[in-house]
């Protein structure tokens, strides 16, 4: 307990100024790692029998999701409930949005509610930042559009480093419609901030040009890119976003890309097997993978609630504007 | 700051830990069901170092906890400086225990009034009896120590600083004061 004590101050040096978290690019290393240690500390809330403390008591957070989420929503509402905060969701589809209110006059409504933190989703790159940008008070990016997704990335680099470790020098493969997913690029700013190296796995049209940018390996075959890795994040396939038909088959991603027993028997036989959820059983990975022992998809749905126990937290601590 | 006088040595800090443990035993016969939990983050080092005691009194090794307040304060909202939050340790259920409380130094009671809170989300333990090193008075709260190590008058312009082996490198109790104008 002596030298836990002193690791632990030793970690949390660094200070949280930011009222924001709009994305994993614009954090430093050091507050990447600061969240994460936070995280850990609030993971033992959960287990205790009264799952509460009374850090945020007093605070209100909104959660205005313009894009369909349960799992997402869900968590930050248990966490901050876990902080003691009051929590208000604002379903979009029942509300002044659909009579044609700008998000900023949104948000300038709920910062006049004396909300203290608004978790906001949208279909628009960029919706948190400018968000932030016209409100003084906190800004939590839940997901933007194809930009980012922090608290995601955030939790699939607790569950890694929990199960591994250091990030330093291991690989982990992203594989599915890279082109498309936030999730992806949270995770490749987090993951290549603290040492991992990143591959990214799908046929070509779902591959960004110049990705190679953001210090990643492409592979274009996944039995290929599985054989040296220590975690595999597969991410779902967002077959409702494919308007013009350029998305292969079901089948056919499965029977090229989908993670099966057969393609990890090839692969390390600990490699951690992530999944963001919500899984489609038998397009990215068979069944008998996402019930296996070598995935974690269910333990990052309980620390997704310390993960975002500790944003909140950090925010609610910060006062410089984005 | 400068030093201003010194209070308790290593051999003060370890009698009085001593005489803690003889009180507790004289005054609960069976330590079975005694735990002890320190305050983070002397008064978790205090406490290790008064189950020792104890054990080596009855021969009964009571557990150890360690409690984060920081979650708890009644200040959080206001202090300027941003607390570092860490993680509970207590790895045994409280229920129907008899909790030892240990910190360093009784001041204003608000630290200790946060530890209760706390304590008691964990569980509803027997009874919770507060041991400390220092009780320096100045109480902002109903809250008295059931065992002290040393009472010492002070000054609200002194500080009383515990500095022990585990965190300082040094066993012993000093005062200091705020020089003029700070």
């Amino acid at each position: 307990m002596r030298t836990a004590i002193a690791t632990q101050r030793a970690q949390n040096r660094t200070l949280w100024r930011k009222k924001d978290l709009l994305g994993l690019r614009t954090l430093s290393r050091e507050e990447i790692e600061l969240i994460l240690n936070t995280a850990k500390s609030f993971k033992e809330i959960s287990s205790r029998q009264i799952k509460k403390v009374p850090a945020l008591r007093g605070k209100m957070v909104v959660n205005l999701f313009y894009e369909p989420s349960t799992r997402t929503r869900v968590s930050f509402e248990v966490a901050a409930k876990r902080l003691s905060a009051d929590v208000i969701n604002v379903a979009v589809e029942t509300s002044s949005v659909r009579k044609g209110e700008t998000l900023t006059d949104t948000g300038l409504n709920i910062e006049a509610l004396k909300a203290d933190i608004i978790v906001v989703r949208h279909n628009c790159s960029g919706a948190a930042l400018m968000l932030a940008r016209h409100l003084g008070i906190s800004v939590v990016n839940a997901g933007d559009g194809w930009h980012e997704h922090p608290t995601q990335a955030l939790l699939d680099i607790f569950t890694l480093q929990e199960k591994l470790g250091s990030l330093e020098g291991l690989r982990v493969v992203i594989v599915g419609d890279i082109a498309h997913s936030r999730v992806a690029r949270s995770n490749i700013w987090g993951l290549t901030k603290l040492g991992a190296k990143v591959v990214v796995c799908a046929p070509p049209m779902l591959i960004p040009e110049a990705i190679e940018q953001m210090g990643v390996e492409v592979n274009h075959s996944i039995d290929d890119a599985l054989r040296e890795a220590d975690a595999v994040n597969v991410l779902r396939m967002q077959f409702e976003r494919d308007e013009g038909g350029a998305f292969p088959e079901q089948l056919d991603y499965f029977k090229a890309f989908g993670i099966t027993r057969e393609r990890l028997q090839k692969a390390k036989k600990n490699i951690i097997v992530m999944h963001p959820g919500p899984l489609n059983r038998g397009i990215e990975m068979s069944s008998d993978v996402a019930d296996g022992q070598n995935s974690v998809i269910l333990e990052q749905v309980t620390n997704g609630i310390a993960v975002r126990m500790a944003v909140l937290f950090l925010v609610s601590q910060g006062k410089e504007k984005s | 700051m400068k030093e201003k006088a010194k209070i308790l040595d290593k051999a003060g800090i370890q009698k009085a830990i001593m005489r803690i443990a003889h009180e507790i035993i004289e005054k609960h016969k069976d330590a079975g069901d005694l735990v002890v939990i320190g305050i983070m983050n002397r008064g978790v080092f205090l406490a290790q170092r008064l189950a020792e005691a104890i054990a080596e009194i009855t021969g009964i090794n009571p557990s150890v906890g360690a409690l984060d307040i920081t979650l708890y304060r009644d200040d959080l909202s206001v202090i300027a400086e941003q607390p570092v939050v860490r993680a509970s340790e207590l790895l045994f259920d409280i229920t129907e225990k008899k909790v030892i409380l240990v910190d360093d130094v009784l001041y204003t009671g608000r630290t200790v009034r946060a530890a209760l809170t706390e304590l008691i989300d964990f569980g509803r333990p027997q009874f919770i009896q507060l041991a400390v090193l220092i009780d320096r008075g100045f109480r902002e709260l109903p809250i008295r120590p059931d065992f002290v190590g040393k009472n010492i008058p002070t000054s609200q312009r002194e500080v009383v600083e515990v500095r022990l082996e585990e965190s300082d490198g040094v066993d012993e109790v000093v005062i200091m004061e705020k020089e003029n104008g700070v």
